[in-house]
């Protein structure tokens, strides 16, 4: 059974087609790479994985479940997490904090209104656990507004693995980040064990190259390649339309 | 740490001892008038500072709670049932008023409460056979639980101050817990809460209800305060006041609702005694707290406060700034 089927999906913003008939088919452990210009819909393809965005045709399915029409929260419970383009995090609150939210969020707990937080300590123990995971152990109790990008980045990642994710959403994690930040960052990810099936939008193709099992190539919300990684660099079209002569 | 609670010790034996010092019964009325705006202020606080939801509604609420008690005694019920129907008609006006508030954030949920707010108001002045009209309706009496009278200023301050306590306690609890926690996620990442597996809406909704049952019961203690309702207690303006307390006292922190409170009331009913255009010195203070602290008095206060009593940094030497540049 896959990990992740996307069928025929199909996405519309009034006249602009922004995921024409996508299918995907993503196997239990493997990382999948997703390339393509700016605008060819990887972002959209992602929103619509996750729920954020509904889309105006075709399937979804999470290890054999239908998950087309479940609401984003569902799709986090039944076991997908992600991370965004753009960094969302919660600003105003610490490191530690911020990942003890990811934890809450698939715990019965976040209804308790009367327990203190910071006296959770299955929670917090758990939240250092996976902040150590990403390097970022040390600086737990420091205010996110006084990290840096890269390390902000490390957050995401430690607040998507917290949740014990099946199939993690990694978009754009190297974007933005200085060479030793994405040294970081590729370690992170290289250390995420195989159960986790992990796809991947990035345009850095150094470290996405190497990360990637295989690459899907997006284009005007089409699927026009898809491979194993030298299947897809080899392929011409892939140089026309993405990696350049 | 010790600084904070000697504080809190030296705010309570204050409180507690309010009608000692106080030059007379009129500010004692005037510290009882303090502490149950204090409990509508936190109520809404909830909404607007850890929910990010501004509503302008909320009079109508306050407004349901007061109505409710006035009426239930008015037509022969004892305080006892009058207390809890109107905590009930309170709480359940506020789940329908979330129903179809919370279809929308930001300027649109602003946008329904006031209108939300305005329905009420024009019930209270139009049904007369219920709410009695533009000549509202009289509380003849104020309760005497276990034959402990309210009707002197000091008994219904003692019993406003325990209220609010309890009020005070509730929200500094639910602040601080896992709900609080998600519900300040909503307020900051709605987006990313849902993505990490949140119920946005229901968190919102669960939110509202707490902020009705605490504007409930500051509607309770006002009808009991005042002896009388009228419309103009659910009117905009009384929404947009208790509106200003939350903002001017600094919206999400446990204090700030409360040192707004004390601010308004205090220049309505002290010292509009001294100037008669006590509005204009209300807007002029707004405007500073506005420009000179936007966070709200308390965090503004206590930014001001590390300022000035911050260490001084030891400054690198030159040679040192050199070294660290690449």
């Amino acid at each position: 059974m896959s990990a992740l089927t996307v069928r025929g999906l199909r996405k519309s913003f009034g006249g602009l087609h922004v995921t024409r008939d996508v299918n995907l088919n993503v196997e239990p452990g493997e990382r999948r790479l997703i390339i393509g210009p700016n605008g060819a819909g990887k972002t959209t393809l992602f929103n619509q994985i996750t729920g954020e965005i509904t889309p105006n045709a075709g399937s979804i399915h999470l290890f054999g479940q239908d998950i087309t029409q479940a609401p984003t929260r569902r799709r986090a419970h039944l076991g997908m997490a992600r991370t965004y383009q753009i960094i969302t995090l919660f600003g105003r609150n610490t490191i530690i904090h911020n990942v003890m939210l990811a934890l809450l969020g698939l715990s019965q707990a976040r209804w308790n209104p009367i327990t203190n937080l910071r006296r959770e300590r299955h929670l917090v123990e758990r939240g250092r656990e996976a902040l150590d995971q990403v390097g970022l152990g040390h600086i737990a109790e420091r205010p996110l507004s006084e990290t840096s990008y890269g390390e902000r980045r490390r957050v995401e990642i430690a607040m998507a693995l917290v949740q014990k994710p099946k199939v993690l959403l990694l978009d754009e994690p190297f974007a933005g980040l200085s060479i030793d930040e994405r040294q970081d960052v590729h370690r992170c990810l290289m250390a995420i064990p195989r159960d986790v099936t992990m796809v991947m939008i990035e345009h850095n193709m150094d470290v996405a190259l190497e990360f990637a099992d295989r690459i899907t190539l997006l284009h005007f919300g089409q699927v026009i390649v898809e491979g194993t990684r030298s299947q897809v660099v080899e392929d011409p079209r892939t140089r026309e339309v993405y990696l350049g002569d | 740490m010790i600084a904070r609670i000697a504080a809190l010790a030296v705010a309570f034996v204050a409180l507690v001892t309010v009608p000692y010092w106080v030059p007379g019964i009129y500010y004692v009325n005037v510290a009882s008038q303090i502490l149950f705006y204090a409990v509508f202020a936190l109520g809404l606080n909830v909404l607007v500072g850890y929910g990010g939801l501004t509503s302008l509604g909320h009079a109508g609420l306050f407004g349901i709670a007061a109505y409710a008690t006035a009426y239930m005694l008015q037509i022969g019920f004892g305080h006892g049932t009058a207390i809890v129907t109107a905590l009930i008609a309170g709480v359940a006006s506020t789940a329908l008023y979330a129903m179809l508030s919370l279809r929308s954030t930001g300027i649109g949920f602003i946008m329904i409460t006031l209108a939300l707010g305005e329905i009420l108001w024009g019930l209270a002045y139009r049904w007369i056979s219920l709410t009695g009209g533009d000549n509202g309706i009289n509380v003849s009496s104020r309760p005497a639980p276990f034959g402990f009278s309210l009707a002197n200023a000091n008994a219904f301050y003692y019993t406003t101050l325990v209220v609010f306590l309890l009020a005070l306690g509730a929200v500094a609890v639910v602040a601080r817990s896992p709900f609080g926690a998600a519900l300040m996620g909503t307020r900051d990442q709605p987006r990313r809460m849902n993505a990490l597996g949140y119920h946005v809406l229901a968190i919102r909704f669960w939110a509202c209800l707490f902020s009705g049952l605490l504007t409930s019961v500051a509607g309770i203690l006002f009808v009991y305060y005042t002896q009388f309702i009228s419309p103009q207690t659910l009117s905009l303006t009384s929404s947009a006041e208790v509106l200003l307390m939350v903002i001017a006292g600094g919206p999400g922190t446990l204090l700030g609702p409360v040192v707004g409170a004390g601010l308004v009331v205090v220049v309505k009913s002290v010292v509009s005694g001294f100037i008669e255009r006590w509005n204009f010195l209300l807007g002029a203070i707004f405007v500073a707290i506005v420009i000179l602290m936007p966070e709200g008095l308390v965090p503004g206060t206590l930014r001001l406060w590390k300022r000035a009593f911050r260490k001084p940094q030891p400054r690198l030497p030159a040679s040192a700034k050199t070294e660290k540049s690449p």
